[in-house]
């Protein structure tokens, strides 16, 4: 056991994951209290709901940088079959299902002020993330029904990048579709209805959000990654009693 | 011709072949024993491409089955546990479809040939579904010959078949014996095996237990090794049991 | 050359046998026919509305049947074990994948055919224009080629006809999308030339979908 070298590493983990709580207790006070109001948005409501905006950008960002993960890591798993990358995929796709639903609520809870309804199917970003949330959850329902752990992999590895280039496509079949559609709720895009002028401390903040939630999202990846080990090593356990009966 | 190395194989962490080490030449014909769960159909799966294993190398006339093209596979003929063949089309029209994926030469004729050889030149107007047992396994064995492969793979290709076909059978692998083809069988027929086959092995717990040509079979030490092979065996069973 | 001539092996088999069974084209009649029926009663499509609901009861009929021929594909081989015949033919395994992917193709398109003069006949609308055939032509290729694809993966599941749907529903909504769209826009009077970007789509989606499948689909088999 190298236990200066582990000790090391958990060292840093523990450091970061340190680093990024007190970042994100900054981010929200950066985001709620010392962003600047959108100025040009008419009611009162409307503005602080904007708030909102930091965190819900920077949940999406997260969930398709997740998934890019997986894709990623899915073709590493076909090309050189080592269980480590079918186990980042997996660990990547659940934090961004849980991201992208965070996108979806946060989305929603903006819209309703802002747009008067809790959901549009007008908004091609709003309609791509539930898309992009339904083929992770088709993607983790498959793992699910699958028990022989190298056939898991490899087919969950096959769906997780057919279902990443999906992405791009239905993104272009949702943006023809409203842009040449008659909008039924308000118009077509938020940057029309509810849409603000980014001022230069908006963008730091922005920034600085993503910068937070991508911190957080490695955090998190890493400490899946720890469980999902744990797991591999404990089935490995119970397979070595199994074949020793 | 078949040449295996310290092949390994494992489901999992479950090793089910532990340590193979065979070499067939071009023109043997093996029977291999060993009870339920000692690896025989695990061994025959890797050897013709359907399973891959975990270590070791398996060669077929000098080329690494993992490795080679799948113009390799043009001279293997196996008969499976599953009879490989279409219930809903009629014999013949099963032989025309394996005759076209292995690509052979003068089809109509020499499916005549092979279905007058495994005595089903009768019925090859009619469907797989109206099929016997005993026919279907007729047909399954036709098409794994079908292509005149050098390599057999035979597992338990007995099973299921009445008298008639077995001593047709039987007549067949004394042909194919006598030729030049190399065939590697399984079996839980003791006395059928041995006739059949130049050498028997008895495989278990993942390794091969008993090794030696047929002419040799006088001795006592086969049934010996066959008989503990088997109380092993079922003891195992009940352990796992309990 | 030797590969075509596989592919078509594989195809002859299975219309040989369907011909015989008739049991994926009528399932997939049956099944599309009543899904009209259910969309006539709950929408009542009379002329004033039927243009806009039409289109989607069009691709809905098209998705649901396609799945189940789409599914049979596959279990026909697996519950006799006869998958192991063509693993083990010496071809390259994509020819499995062309096979069976012209074979559903070619199930679903004869559906289409009995389907699309029925709805024309039923709600007094023109489905049998040359543009919207080509429309649902595309959209039927890109359907087939990541269906057939997933068809193979799911009979490896636990809930395996349960699993293809959830599978490739998320991933066709391209497909989809642009299938209802052009086709809607078509019986509003537009032209080819009006809808181009949903016929690129619908292109796009089948070219890059029938090169993916056919790296991937030796990854599916393998064991």
């Amino acid at each position: 056991m190298t236990a200066g070298k582990r000790s090391g590493r958990e060292t840093f983990w523990m450091v970061l994951t340190g680093i990024t709580g007190v970042l994100i207790l900054i981010g929200l006070y950066m985001s709620l209290m010392w962003a600047p109001t959108a100025a040009n948005l008419p009611t009162v409501n409307e503005q602080l709901a904007q708030r909102i905006f930091y965190f819900h950008v920077s949940a999406g960002w997260v969930g398709y940088v997740a998934f890019g993960v997986t894709a990623a890591a899915s073709v590493l798993y076909l090309i050189k079959r080592q269980r480590r990358f079918d186990n980042i995929a997996v660990s990547s796709a659940e934090i961004g299902v849980v991201f992208t639903a965070a996108n979806l609520v946060s989305g929603s809870i903006w819209a309703r002020p802002t747009w008067n309804t809790w959901w549009t199917w007008d908004d091609p970003r709003l309609t791509l993330a539930a898309i992009v949330l339904m083929v992770y959850i088709a993607y983790l329902m498959l793992r699910n029904a699958i028990d022989d752990p190298e056939r898991k992999a490899r087919l969950a590895s096959i769906y997780g990048i057919v279902g990443f280039i999906s992405v791009p496509l239905s993104f272009v079949s949702v943006r023809i579709w409203r842009t040449i559609h008659p909008a039924v709720i308000g118009t077509a895009s938020e940057t029309s209805q509810g849409g603000f002028d980014m001022s230069g401390n908006m963008v730091i903040v922005l920034l600085f959000s993503i910068f937070t939630f991508s911190l957080l999202y490695f955090v998190l990846l890493h400490y899946r990654l720890c469980l999902e080990d744990q797991r591999v090593e404990l089935e490995e356990y119970k397979m070595a009693a199994l074949a020793e009966a | 011709m078949i040449a295996i190395e310290k092949l390994i194989k494992a489901f999992g962490l479950k090793p089910v072949l532990r340590g193979i080490d065979l070499h067939v030449p071009a023109g043997q014909s093996v029977a291999l024993f060993g009870p339920n769960g000692a690896g025989k159909t695990t061994l025959i799966r890797i050897i013709v491409g359907l399973s891959k294993h975990t270590s070791g190398s398996v060669k077929l006339g000098g080329q690494e089955v993992q490795r080679a093209g799948h113009g390799l596979r043009r001279h293997i003929g196996f008969v499976g546990h599953n009879p490989l063949v279409y219930d809903s089309l009629t014999a013949e029209e099963n032989l025309i479809f394996f005759g076209r994926l292995y690509e052979v030469q003068d089809l109509p004729q020499r499916i005549d040939e092979v279905l007058e050889r495994v005595g089903l030149y009768q019925r090859r107007k009619d469907l797989v579904r109206t099929f016997s047992r005993g026919m279907v396994q007729r047909l399954a064995i036709a098409r794994a010959i079908l292509h005149d492969p050098p390599i057999l793979m035979l597992d338990e290709p007995d099973t299921g078949l009445d008298q008639q076909a077995a001593d047709m059978l039987r007549g067949l692998l004394l042909e194919i014996g006598a030729s030049d083809r190399t065939v590697l069988l399984t079996t839980h027929n003791l006395e059928r095996g041995i006739e059949w086959a130049d050498r028997a092995l008895i495989l278990n717990g993942g390794k091969i237990r008993y090794d030696s040509p047929t002419t040799d079979m006088t001795g006592a030490g086969f049934r010996v090794v066959y008989t503990d092979v088997l109380a092993e065996s079922a003891q195992r069973t009940r352990e796992v049991a309990r | 050359m030797s590969f075509l001539r596989k592919v078509m092996a594989i195809v002859w088999k299975d219309v040989r046998a369907e011909l015989r069974t008739k049991d994926i084209l009528s399932s997939m009649l049956v099944f599309s026919f009543l899904t009209v029926l259910i969309f006539q009663f709950a929408f009542d499509l009379r002329t004033s509305v039927v243009n806009l609901v039409l289109p989607g009861v069009l691709w809905i009929a098209i998705t649901f049947a396609g799945v189940l021929g789409l599914n049979r594909s596959f279990i026909l081989e697996q519950d006799r074990g006869s998958m192991e015949g063509l693993l083990m033919a010496p071809m390259d395994r994509s020819a499995i994948y062309f096979g069976k992917l012209i074979g559903n193709l070619l199930f679903i398109f004869v559906m289409e055919l009995v389907l699309l003069p029925l709805m024309t006949v039923m709600f007094n609308v023109s489905l049998l224009a040359p543009a919207i055939l080509l429309v649902v032509f595309l959209g039927t290729i890109g359907y087939a080629a990541v269906g057939t694809l997933f068809a193979a993966l799911s009979i490896n599941t636990r809930a395996r006809e349960v699993m293809l749907p959830v599978l490739l529903f998320p991933v066709m909504v391209p497909v989809f999308v642009a299938g209802v769209q052009a086709t809607g826009r078509l019986l509003d009077g537009d032209t080819l030339a009006d809808i181009a970007r949903w016929v690129q789509l619908l292109a796009a989606y089948d070219g890059i979908f029938i090169a993916a499948a056919m790296i991937l689909f030796d990854y599916v088999v393998e064991e």
